[in-house]
């Protein structure tokens, strides 16, 4: 299931609260300030605004064709907005060529330079600056220390495997100790185990060095693993902006809610309020009332997105159910280790999911295919969306 | 085991085509220049002795292989006219080569930066002189540099000079002819060179700070390396060994070896001395494309 890591799990003993984005008297480090970027007709970002602040580590998540590797290829400078600013620590990048910008960037595909070895390819960005050779030699093997690549420095390209390329890449955009590192889906290309492993390297790095990470990615695990704010962006506009668990607790809309994990999102009708909530209804068999502080008028049309981990799977009704409970029959179960997935089909059609935790290894009476299950939630588990 | 036999068998004969073929159309027959090179003039019929006789057995072969000398070899090279003319080869075929890299590295690299949907036409205009023949392009270039020619109309009629320039009959035609026919030659590798390289590469050396010229002669200048060195070698090779535009376009004194091999064959019926000639233009051919096989088995192994 999702890991959402917040700071108070972070490693090295990082500062439990990091929200510089709560404090009015801080002012961001980039400042995109009504980006648009049309390519012929396509409108790549729509009047895009957003403030990344210091220190940050900020991903933009959405599916490919949404404009997020657009808007950072914006800020590295290979795409000049067509309307709009985008503001560097109080200096406007626009026209500012990409060789003379304060960021670097992890391409996806690393983009090594195959003539070169891993020391020349780190050095590149240094040399350019003109920096002593002593220094550079330094700057280098303390790169490649923290990356952990020691030894591998007359290595080509060619010659490494591919965690070891995204190290250098990684490497590489680090040595000049940029204002902001951008991260173009930078583990893409690792297999699964690799990746979970580079993601929490990612943030002890991130940490370690102080510095402001911009992460591009599809993945929204790796997106809620590894930063602090997320921006999830649909048809080149920010849908949703907030921390990992804000993304996944309070999704804003139904197009959030369904993007981030998993979800099973129920139309209905508001019917009215009480102190516990409103009512709802719908067409599934049961009354239905969720908690919120939403303003929803009566007859307001809603969804209500339930995750699959807060919807209680039981043999028998459960003895206080009166509303958030239906029954069906067990059409699928994915047992994924340390949940099962149990996907439940009502008699209006519906397929319900609902996860269990699979806290024992042998379950006395185990749910299986085409038992009939009864499905309940709290109305706190609910979200209603009106969007 | 058997089918694994049959196929390792398959795998020989596959192997052994492209031998075959270099044995029948160039070992072979670079065995009998080579022979003859080692032989004496004679007026008969072959113009050369010794004919080697199987019908004696071992002795005749013995007999055979005793008359062969390289006196013909001490010849060639004590005599400067050769030496001048591979000299004069060598310089001509060297410079034409330089002037190739020089014109066709910007055609190339422009035809790698135009955008997608040109590209084929522009590796169409640069394939397109090839569908006209070689000889016939030679001849027009003769009509274009004769002084009654249509340069020396333009540059007459323009008053740039008022004389008209002598252009063909000089070395400088010979190089402008080997420049204009061997231009293909040259652009078509580099291109390719150009073509495969990632873009993101000169992304990355930009965001790393490089100006794009920096990025140029740091990125994309070694990256295309191979093409250029491939593209010499093919432009190179042939030019020393040049026949047919040094006889057209040279003067009297444009002593390229191909003319004096061709003189030696066909005027002076001395076909030991073209075969010398020959010998000798071949081993100094091969040092280069050694070297060509050295680079371009390093590329394969950076490109790997």
């Amino acid at each position: 299931m999702n890991v959402a890591l917040d700071r108070e799990m972070r490693p090295n003993g990082a500062p439990r609260e990091f929200a510089p984005w709560k404090d009015p008297s801080l002012s961001p480090l980039i400042h995109f300030e009504g980006v648009t970027k049309r390519f012929g007709d396509v409108t790549a970002i729509a009047d895009l605004s957003l403030a990344i602040y210091e220190r940050e580590f900020f991903a933009l998540l959405g599916p490919s064709g949404c404009g997020k590797t657009t808007l950072m290829r914006v800020l590295a400078g290979f795409e000049t907005p067509t309307e709009g600013r985008v503001v560097l620590a109080g200096e406007d990048l626009v026209g500012v060529p990409p060789y003379r910008r304060p960021v670097n960037m992890m391409f996806q595909s690393y983009a090594l330079f195959p003539h070169m070895s891993v020391f020349d390819n780190v050095a590149f960005g240094l040399r350019q600056d003109k920096m002593p050779k002593d220094e550079i030699a330094a700057r280098v093997a303390e790169m490649l220390k923290l990356v952990n690549l020691k030894g591998l420095e007359r290595r080509k390209p060619d010659q490494l495997s591919g965690g070891q390329r995204q190290r250098v890449a990684l490497a590489r955009a680090l040595a000049k100790r940029p204002k902001v590192l951008l991260l173009d889906e930078p583990l893409a290309a690792l297999d699964k185990k690799l990746r979970e492993q580079t993601q929490f390297e990612l943030m002890e790095l991130q940490v370690k060095l102080g510095m402001t990470f911009m992460i591009v990615t599809h993945d929204q695990e790796e997106a809620m693993s590894v930063a602090d704010r997320i921006a999830v962006m649909d048809h080149g506009r920010i849908v949703q902006m907030g921390t990992p668990t804000e993304i996944y607790e309070q999704p804003a809309t139904r197009y959030v809610a369904d993007f981030i994990g998993d979800v099973n999102l129920i139309e209905a009708k508001v019917t009215g309020r009480d102190e516990k909530g409103v009512l709802l209804q719908s067409d599934m068999p049961t009354p239905l009332r969720a908690a919120t502080e939403a303003d929803v008028a009566a007859g307001a049309a809603v969804a209500i997105a339930l995750r699959p981990e807060k919807v209680k799977i039981t043999a028998r009704k459960p003895a206080e159910a009166t509303e958030n409970c239906v029954r069906g029959v067990v059409t699928g179960i994915a047992y994924l280790g340390d949940f099962s997935i149990y996907r439940v089909t009502l008699e209006n059609g519906f397929v319900f999911k609902a996860a269990r935790p699979n806290v024992t290894r042998v379950t006395d009476q185990p749910i299986t295919w085409d038992d009939k299950v009864f499905l309940s939630w709290t109305p706190e588990a609910g979200v209603v969306l009106t969007r | 085991m058997a089918s694994n036999e049959r196929g390792l068998g398959g795998r020989a004969l596959i192997v052994l085509v492209p031998y075959l073929w270099l044995a029948s159309f160039f070992l072979i027959p670079f065995l009998i220049v080579l022979k003859i090179s080692l032989s004496d003039d004679v007026l008969a019929q072959p113009p050369y002795a010794p004919v080697l006789d199987l019908s004696k057995g071992w002795e005749g072969i013995r007999e055979f292989v005793a008359v062969l000398d390289l006196e013909n070899y001490a010849f060639v090279l004590g005599d400067p006219l050769y030496l001048y003319s591979y000299l004069q080869s060598v310089s001509i075929a060297a410079l034409s080569t330089a002037i190739l890299m020089l014109i066709g590295y910007p055609i190339a690299y422009a035809m790698a930066r135009a955008p997608l949907s040109l590209r084929p036409i522009l590796i169409m205009l640069v394939i397109l002189p090839f569908w006209t023949s070689f000889l016939i392009r030679v001849y027009a270039w003769m009509g274009i540099l004769a002084r009654e020619g249509l340069l020396n109309q333009v540059l007459v009629g323009l008053g740039i000079v008022s004389e008209p320039v002598e252009i063909l009959a000089t070395n400088s035609a010979v190089v402008l002819g080997i420049v204009y026919s061997y231009l293909p030659f040259m652009v078509l590798p580099l291109y390719a060179a150009l073509d495969r390289l990632d873009d993101s590469l000169l992304e990355a050396a930009a965001d790393l700070g490089a100006s794009p010229w920096k990025s140029f002669w740091l990125v994309t200048f070694p990256l295309s390396l191979p093409g250029l060195v491939a593209g010499a070698l093919l432009c190179f090779i042939p030019a020393v060994g040049e026949f047919v535009i040094p006889d057209l376009l040279g003067g009297s004194d444009t002593l390229m070896i191909g003319r004096t091999l061709w003189t030696e064959f066909f005027s002076n019926r001395s076909w030991s001395i073209a075969s010398v000639i020959a010998v000798l233009l071949l081993i100094m051919l091969v040092v280069p494309m050694v070297l060509y096989q050295n680079i371009q088995a390093r590329s394969l192994e950076v490109g790997r």
